[in-house]
Parts: C-alpha cells; sequence; structure tokens
C-alpha cells in the first residue's frame, strides 16, 4: 500500500529535564544517552526521529520498555511538547497550533486508545463511547446512537448500560475501541492498546482491528513492544531503541535484514515460517520464462507455513508465484529454507566451524 | 539585686537601663512578693529562665512580659473597627441566612419537617432501612421534648454545612490546580485544624456582638471547612492520570475535563470531606453555645452551669443521635457513590 503521507516527523528531539535546550546541544554534539544523564541529568527521551506514515497504513512502533514509544506516540497529538524537530499532519505543521486549533486536531483528526483503557468509571459503556463526539458539543441523543452502533460493531451490542467495571479487560478495551471509531477521525493512535490482555483475547482484539481496518482504511499507529504483534499487524515497522530508530520499513524486509544485533535478537525466535510470506523471498518472473518442472501454484500473500505444508517439506521442488491468478514469480523451496534460519544463527555456526 | 545584673553590666548597658528608668515602672506581682522579704542570694538550682520578666528586673527598658500582652490586645484593638467596618457588611448575609433557616425549622410544625426529612434521607441514600432509622431517632428526641432543640442544631448545621461545600469545594479546585496556591493555603488550614475551637471564638466575640448569629456561623464554618477543602484538593490530585490523559488526547476544554471528568471523578474523596464537615459543624455548634447559640448546647451548658446532671447527659444523648444520624446518612450516601464506580 502506497498512500499519501499523513503523518511526517522529521529531526524530533525530546528531552527530559529543566533545561532541555542546553542539555540538546551536548546531543547534538554527539553525547550518549546514559552520559546525559549522568553528567548532565536530563533523560534523551526521543533522539532525531525520522519517520513518514503513509495514509490507511497501520504503523507499528516497536522497542522494549523505555525505548520512548508513548513518548513518540504522544507528540503527534502533542501531549507531550518536543525539544526540537518538526510533527506534520496532513502537510501541516502541527506545532505551530495554537490552542483551538490543537484542540480542533485532537477532537476531529485523531483519536487514541490507551493501555489502561482510561474508561470513565462514572459513565455507562454507551456513553463512555460517545465522550468523544459529546466533547464536540453533539448532543446525548445523537452520540449515543453513534456510539451504540460502534459497539455494536466491535461485539458489545447489549452491553451499553453497563459500568466499566463491570466488564472484563478484554471487553473494556472493546469500548476504548469503539470509543475512538466513534469520534471518526481519520488517525488512530493505540499505546500498547493490547498489552493488559492475556494472550488469546489478544489475538481476538488483533484480528478484530484487521477486519476493521480492511472495511475504515484508517491511518493507525500502533505501539508494542511483542514483535509477533508488530509482525501481524504492521505495514510498515519502526524500531526504536533507547529513543533512536534502529530500522525502519516493511516488515519482511526488516525480518529477512536485520541491520543490527539489537534486531537481530529480536528476530532470532520468531516462527519464520509462519510470519513470512512468499513475496518476501520468491524470484520475481522475467517475461515469459515460466519454469515447465513447477509443481503448481502459490499466492504471492500465502505464508511459509502454508506452502510448506503443500510441498510436504519437499526441498526439490519449485512453484509458481501467482497474484490475481497471474503468475509474477517462482518460489524455490530451497530458497524458502533458507529463509527460514535467521542470520544470526547461520553466522554463529560459521563463526564455530 | 537582680540575677542578670551581670548580663547588662557586663554588656556595658548599665548607663542604657539606668537612663530609661521612670523609678515608678509599674511592679509585677513577683516584686510585690519580693518586696516583702529581705533580698536573699537565689540558690543556684532556682536560678530563673532569662524569660522578659526576669530581665526587666535587672534593666527597666526591657518590657514586662505583661507588656506584651497588653500590646497585642492594644493591636487588636486598634484594627478592630476597620475590621469590623469591612467583615461586618459582608458577613451580615449569614445572619439573616440562620436566622431565616431557625425559623423555617422551628416554625414548621412537625408533621411536615418528618416527611420532609424523611424524603432528604431517602434522595441521599436510596435506603428505606436508614428513612425507618432516622425516623426513630428523631421521633425519639421529639418524644422526650427535645425536637424544638434538635431543630435548632440541624438548621444551623444545615447552614453551615452547605455553605462549607459552597466555599471549600471551589477552593479545593483552586488548590489542586496551583501547587503555589496549595503551599500557601495548607498552613492555614493546619492553623484553623489545630487551634483548639474556643481559641477563635475570642477575637470574634470582639469583633461582632454576642447577639449575632452570624458569630458562631463564623466559628462553626471556619471550624469545618477544613476537611471539605483538604479532600477536594487530594480527590482531583488523586484522580488517575491516565483518565486525564485520555481526556486531554479527545481535546477536553479544562471546563470539560473538570466537571465531566475531574470532579465526578474526586466525588467519593469530595463526599468523604463533607462527613466529616458536617461531624465537626456539630462538635462547634454545641461549643458554639457559649456564644448564644441555639440548640442542643444550651441545654449542655445549663446542665454544667447549673450543675443539672440529668439534662446535660439528656441534652448529650441527643447530640449523638443527632450525630449518629448525621454520619449514617452522609456515609450510606457516599457508599452509593462509591458503588456505582468501583475501579
Ligand atoms: N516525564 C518524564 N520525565 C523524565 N523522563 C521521562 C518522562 N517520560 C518518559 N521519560 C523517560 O523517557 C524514556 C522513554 O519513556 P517511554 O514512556 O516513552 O517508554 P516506552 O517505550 O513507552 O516504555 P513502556 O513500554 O514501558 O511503556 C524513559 O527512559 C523514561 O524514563
Ligand atoms: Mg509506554
Amino acid at each position: 500500500m502506497t498512500g499519501n503521507v499523513k503523518i511526517a516527523i522529521r529531526s524530533l528531539y525530546k528531552i527530559f529535564g529543566h533545561d532541555p535546550q542546553a542539555a540538546l546541544e551536548h546531543v547534538r554534539a554527539g553525547v550518549s544517552k546514559t552520559d546525559l544523564l549522568e553528567r548532565y541529568g536530563h533523560v534523551l527521551g526521543l533522539h532525531d526521529i525520522n519517520v513518514e506514515m503513509r495514509e490507511s497504513d497501520i504503523t507499528v512502533i516497536m522497542g522494549l520498555s523505555g525505548s520512548g514509544k508513548s513518548t513518540l506516540i504522544r507528540h503527534l497529538n502533542r501531549l507531550i511538547e518536543p525539544t526540537s524537530g518538526e510533527v506534520e499532519v496532513d502537510g501541516e505543521d502541527v506545532l505551530a497550533y495554537g490552542e483551538e486549533r490543537l484542540r480542533m486536531l485532537r477532537r476531529e483528526s485523531m483519536s487514541m486508545v490507551f493501555q489502561k483503557f482510561a474508561l470513565l468509571p462514572h459513565r455507562t459503556v454507551a456513553e463512555n463511547a460517545g465522550t468523544t463526539l459529546q466533547v464536540r458539543g453533539v448532543r446525548q441523543r445523537d452520540y449515543l446512537k453513534d456510539a451504540g452502533a460502534w459497539l455494536e460493531r466491535v461485539g458489545l451490542g447489549g452491553y451499553e448500560n453497563h459500568y466499566p467495571h463491570q466488564l472484563s479487560g478484554g471487553m473494556q478495551q472493546r469500548v476504548g475501541i469503539a470509543r475512538a471509531l466513534t469520534s471518526n477521525s481519520p488517525i488512530m493512535l493505540m499505546d500498547e492498546a493490547f498489552s493488559a490482555l492475556d494472550p488469546l483475547i489478544r489475538t481476538d482484539m488483533q484480528d478484530l482491528l484487521l477486519e476493521l481496518q480492511k472495511e475504515l482504511h484508517k491511518t493507525i499507529v500502533f505501539i508494542t513492544h511483542d514483535l509477533d504483534e508488530a509482525l501481524k499487524l504492521a505495514d510498515r515497522l519502526v524500531i526504536l531503541k533507547d529513543g533512536y530508530i534502529v530500522q525502519q520499513g516493511e516488515p519482511q524486509h526488516i525480518l529477512l535484514n536485520p541491520n543490527d544485533p539489537y534486531i537481530e535478537d529480536f528476530v532470532s525466535d520468531i516462527n519464520r515460517a509462519r510470519v513470512l510470506r512468499v513475496r518476501s523471498i520468491m524470484t520475481p518472473l522475467n517475461s515469459g520464462d515460466l519454469p515447465r518442472d513447477a509443481h503448481g501454484e502459490v499466492d504471492i500473500n500465502d505464508t511459509l507455513e502454508n506452502t510448506i505444508a503443500r510441498s510436504g517439506g519437499d526441498t526439490s521442488h519449485s512453484y509458481i508465484v501467482t497474484r490475481d491468478g497471474t503468475p509474477v514469480g517462482v518460489l524455490e523451496m530451497t530458497n524458502l529454507v533458507k529463509a527460514l534460519v535467521p542470520r544470526v544463527a547461520t553466522e554463529a555456526g560459521a563463526r564455530k566451524y | 539585686m537582680a540575677t542578670y545584673d551581670f548580663l547588662f553590666d557586663g554588656l556595658g548597658l548599665r548607663d542604657w537601663c539606668d537612663a530609661g528608668k521612670t523609678g515608678d515602672a509599674p511592679l509585677s506581682m513577683a516584686d510585690l512578693l519580693a518586696k516583702g522579704g529581705a533580698a536573699t542570694d537565689t540558690p543556684w538550682w532556682e536560678f530563673p529562665f532569662p524569660s522578659l520578666d526576669a530581665l526587666n528586673e535587672a534593666c527597666g527598658r526591657i518590657a514586662q512580659s505583661r507588656d506584651m500582652t497588653k500590646a497585642v490586645e492594644d493591636g487588636f484593638l486598634a484594627i478592630k473597627d476597620v475590621l469590623r467596618f469591612v467583615l461586618d457588611p459582608m458577613t451580615q448575609p449569614l445572619s439573616w441566612i440562620l436566622e431565616f433557616a431557625l425559623l423555617v425549622f422551628e416554625a414548621a410544625p412537625w408533621w411536615v419537617m418528618f416527611p420532609i426529612l424523611m424524603a432528604v434521607v431517602y434522595i441521599a441514600t436510596k435506603s428505606v432501612r436508614l428513612i425507618g432509622f432516622v425516623t426513630a431517632c428523631i421521633a425519639f428526641l421529639a418524644f422526650i421534648d427535645h425536637y424544638g432543640f434538635a431543630m435548632q442544631t440541624l438548621a444551623i448545621i444545615f447552614v453551615c454545612a452547605f455553605l462549607c461545600v459552597l466555599f471549600g469545594v471551589p477552593i479545593g479546585i483552586a488548590m489542586s490546580r496551583s501547587d503555589r496556591m496549595q503551599r500557601m493555603t495548607i498552613p492555614v488550614l493546619d492553623m484553623l485544624q489545630t487551634l483548639p475551637p474556643f481559641v477563635y471564638l475570642i477575637p470574634l466575640i470582639f469583633l461582632f456582638s454576642v447577639t449575632e448569629p452570624k458569630l458562631y456561623g463564623i466559628a462553626i464554618i471556619l471550624y469545618a471547612i477544613v476537611p471539605v477543602i483538604r479532600l477536594t484538593d487530594l480527590g482531583i490530585r488523586l484522580v488517575d492520570r491516565d483518565v486525564i490523559e485520555a481526556a486531554d488526547s479527545f481535546g477536553m476544554t479544562d471546563r470539560q475535563k473538570l466537571f465531566g471528568v475531574q470532579i465526578p471523578l474526586a466525588l467519593p474523596n469530595i463526599m468523604a470531606g463533607v462527613n466529616q464537615t458536617i461531624m465537626m459543624s456539630l462538635a462547634m455548634v454545641v461549643i458554639a453555645s457559649l456564644v448564644s447559640a441555639p440548640g442542643l448546647g444550651v441545654l449542655v451548658l445549663r446542665g454544667i452551669r447549673n450543675l443539672e446532671l440529668g439534662v446535660g447527659l439528656i441534652s448529650g444523648l441527643g447530640i449523638v443521635l443527632l450525630a449518629i444520624v448525621l454520619d449514617r446518612v452522609t456515609k450510606a450516601a457516599l457508599d452509593r457513590v462509591n458503588a456505582a464506580r468501583k475501579v
């Protein structure tokens, strides 16, 4: 998917402390995060961040705890003010916005889903889901109707008049999502939205999000510290570490070409067969020359797992890769097997023997 | 010869002291006593602390401590007229409200008052059992002919607690929004809370005439407003930061946030403050009978003054009953709020 750039972040720095501007000079001069903290008592939150997020994409920002994910996403709607840098939404400089215009942005263009749900305990589920409309001054009767429709859509029909404390965590987060959807904003910010849920519910919620996204085509910024979740949801993956971007790009590409030991660590114990897709490892077709000995066709978006099942484990097979029925490439099973082994493992093996 | 002569001699201040001596400085009680006997050497274990009086003995220029007391009094009397000029008209409405409330509570016949009280209890607590309990308590007080006194006490508490909430909640909100405001207010609250109730009756008696209701009204409000202010401030500061962040992210204005999020979420704490405020009003309204507050406290005072043991004990029981009623009702209202919003 290649939509327009919806959100652009350029050379963004965030430093926490009493004199961030002075500390910024040190950072620009090359002082590291640990030194900045020890010598100058400032925390380097974000370091020279450059990201473009495309319309209708799910951009996943991944990193370990403390890597600055929450800090980054809060710059998009200016819950946190940057120390230096630019944030553009729809080509407009968000940092130049006055109070009123900023409030408009938060009300109409962006809605947020929180790790701890952040529902209002004294309001019913429907009133909670309608909050985003209520703040704009929509009358109660109207926002309750919209909220009801979205609650229905996320699978909470019939719970409108319950209170949040009467619902399970998974259901509460569905309310959180319904609340964000009710606002009808084109951008959704999700800060570890599923991290507080148990694994099964979590998978359900991921499926729900993907299903909704198929219809709604929102621009979603999703934060997680879980690689499986990132790979499942991401159209585009941004990996943060200690406040700077280690690598960004298409998830399959990062998985196959990690450019940093940090990422290799991350990706080494992932089930690659389930995550990688045929398109990432096929050989594109040069005009016309279809191999005669192909054992059948596979779809370009099939996972390697499916393909292995098809081949019965025979590595001598090769397949014709099709997109919507037309051949676009060739897949050799030997290439597939190679792709299953993370580079770290092969290198480690090479060094050893 | 005074004990501290050596001090002034040593510092070379003797001339200065003597120059200031008028000869007829008012004698302190200690002087009078000392004059009786011959000046004996004080044994070392009676060596006096260098207090104002002890120093004055050695040097007439040092003020006696009673001069200090007098200065405070003079100072207060000097600003009294100004204070009164400002405070009197400002607080006049309080007198009117109190007089009006007392009038209404006394004039309303019991068969009107009972249903009204029952309705109030029901609205606040939605508990039929509690209505029964409250009615029984008031009926008992009426049965032993203390109804009128109890109603006077209730009237004063209603007015004062209402005004406490009216002023206390906004002050608490202001405190929760600004750390500076909080730092400035807390010492005042601490002082109001630690001053023994009798002590701040004293300046009030000088400022206002004892026959005016606002005298005890102010005393009660000053004493009882503290918890509602504190707990409003605390409640709002304790509101979950995540929820506040969510409210910001939806583009709520400060006003929407205050009324839609902060106050509702702080409500359990605010209600706990109101409960304490009401209980403290009750405590103070009894003491305020010293300055002509009507109600059950008057009977207690009579019991003490005339050693009428029975009168004192029965009215004390009445106060206990009122306290239980007020506490139960406000606690039940608080529980009802809490039940609707478990985490
Ligand atoms: N208000 C603040 N003052 C000082 N330092 C802060 C502040 N907020 C965040 N930080 C620091 O910035 C860094 C990034 O924090 P952030 O909350 O963005 O991490 P995160 O990636 O979201 O982590 P997690 O997965 O635990 O939520 C951390 O080192 C943190 O200590
Ligand atoms: Mg975070």
